[in-house]
């Protein structure tokens, strides 16, 4: 599947819930379900630090893809970390640098992006782009 | 929307708001500065301002009102100044464990300017300070206590009268960061014997950009002035400046004298009220609260001091501040989540975060049971 895809299958779940602490109720079920990041790398380097919630981000870059870890402290947060996760790892520099996370905006959830949120989200998505930019970067120049 | 989140700022009430519009739509002129009607309206409108303040606290006379643009600036004008005049390197300043950042940063920046010591009174698990622990801590090179009315994390309304006696024993200085304080009740600086008093207006039902620092003339007076510009000169040559007298020597540039008028607004707003009435009310608020919160499984309160103002922070086992916060923002009502502008409370309970609610005089008891079922609601979710 294609990040569109899975994208859009993610929009199309949301779109089942009418009311809003449903869509809340599954973000919370898929934090809950969530496999933690590898103790090994919830550490200071790896933090990206919201005011209001904190967000770990490991990386790993093997043929080509990038392979992303990530867990928030705060369950909705990692809800939408799970979500990421889903879309962007295990892809190819390229494809993470030319999508947007426009899911995001669609289930209605967009203010948990906005900068004033300090929640770390943000910040994670940016970090995600930088590390696949540098890795583009590196296999331009490789080749 | 139930709004919970008084500490941060209150609700304007309508007066205030239209006692600004009125004024800005009617007289608006730059004070103390020309002839004619629209200056002088609105420079009368800006010292009665300070009237009514300098009356609400009680103080001796209007020129030891000075309006900032909020305790932050408040706090920073007298560590500035003060530390300027009466501070040398190796002196102590003692502030408390309990202090927003706004009551900490600036002694810190000020103490590392100067070369001087920053030493903390700490707090017992009720959230009390310790008044055995400011014995030992007072030196003879102590130079000034900066101590809050009330903490915006914990709710504990503080001993300052003690504070300031021991204090005044030793001749050292206090300032009260009234931020919290006022808001909640009337301040007499006279019978406290506060040296400096600081309030925020917006969180007194008044705007934004606009604050307090009182101070005892005999300080002021000996104090340098904190910015340089207009308003607070006497006389300008390129040798030599000469500065205006208290409080125009620290109000540099044009003041916010719309926000000044507003604050006033607000202030008499809260003095249309029955005082006792007012302070039973937010107590009732606070007393049901806790109640019902207490009944709630896992649920830890920070602070629970004898003497608290309508404060109330918070933790549930499980469940992210953060969570709470945004979960009980689609169920409209508004608290506040996080760090709550005091990193060492936090760091004493050991927490990364808290959840508070904090009460005005405008909520109701029944906001307070939707606020709890609420959280009774959001529980089943985790």
């Amino acid at each position: 599947m294609t990040i569109d895809e899975i994208q859009q299958e993610i929009i199309d779940d949301f779109a089942g819930f009418e009311d809003w602490m449903d869509k809340y109720s599954l973000l919370i079920e898929l934090g809950n379900e969530m496999a933690p990041i590898d103790v090994q790398y919830k550490v200071d380097e790896n933090l990206i630090r919201g005011c209001q919630s904190r967000v770990w981000l490991h990386q790993e870059y093997l043929d080509g893809t990038i392979t992303f870890e990530a867990e928030s402290d705060a369950l909705i947060v990692k809800g939408l970390v799970a979500l990421l996760l889903k879309i962007y790892s295990g892809r190819t520099p390229h494809e993470i640098l030319a999508s947007e996370p426009r899911f995001i905006d669609e289930i209605g959830l967009r203010q948990h992006l906005s900068p004033t949120r300090s929640n770390g989200l943000l910040a994670m998505v940016k970090q995600m782009k930088l590390y696949a930019l540098a890795y583009e970067k590196i296999s331009t120049k490789n080749n | 929307m139930v709004y919970l989140d008084n500490a941060a700022t209150s609700q304007r009430p309508v007066q205030v708001i239209e006692r600004m519009n009125e004024f800005s739509l009617k007289t608006n002129g730059n004070i103390h500065r020309a002839t004619h009607t629209f200056a002088n309206k609105t420079t009368e409108a800006f010292e009665q301002a300070r009237e009514i303040v300098r009356s609400y606290l009680n103080a001796t006379e209007s020129a030891e009102v000075i309006f900032t643009s909020g305790t932050t600036e408040s706090i920073n004008l007298v560590a500035h100044s003060f530390g300027d005049a009466f501070i040398h390197e190796g002196d102590e300043v003692i502030v408390t464990e309990m202090e927003h950042h706004a009551n900490i940063v600036p002694w810190q920046m000020m103490c590392e300017r100067i070369g001087a010591k920053l030493k903390v009174i700490p707090f017992n698990e009720k959230g009390e300070l310790s008044m055995d622990a400011l014995d030992s801590l007072i030196t003879d090179k102590t130079k000034i206590i900066a101590v809050t009315h009330v903490s915006n994390v914990l709710g504990t309304v503080n001993c300052v009268a003690t504070i300031i006696e021991k204090a005044h024993l030793k001749n050292i200085p206090v300032l009260i960061d009234g931020a919290q304080g006022a808001p909640h009740f009337p301040i007499d600086v006279q019978a406290l014997d506060c040296d400096f008093y600081t309030f925020s207006g917006h969180k007194i039902y008044g705007p934004t950009g606009s604050g307090v620092l009182y101070g005892k003339r005999k300080w002021l007076d000996q104090m340098p002035p904190f910015l340089g510009g207009g308003e607070m000169i006497d006389r300008v040559t390129f040798g030599k400046t000469t500065f205006n007298e208290i409080p125009y020597k620290f109000e540099a540039g044009t003041p916010n004298y719309v926000g000044a008028i507003g604050l006033g607004a607000a202030i008499e707003y809260i003095q249309s009220y029955d005082h006792s009435f007012v302070l039973k009310h937010e107590q009732d608020l606070l007393q049901f609260a806790t109640e019902k919160l207490k009944s709630i499984n896992g649920l830890t309160i920070y602070g629970e001091a004898n003497k608290k103002a309508g404060v109330l922070s918070f933790n549930i086992e499980g469940i992210h501040p953060f969570d709470l916060g945004t979960l009980l923002d689609q169920l409209g009502i508004a608290v506040r989540t996080g760090r709550l502008c005091a990193d060492p409370v936090m760091d004493h309970f050991s927490v990364e975060n808290m959840a508070r609610s904090s009460f005005a005089f405008y909520n109701t008891l029944e906001e307070v049971e939707v606020f709890y079922q609420a959280l009774i609601r959001l529980k089943t979710m985790f």
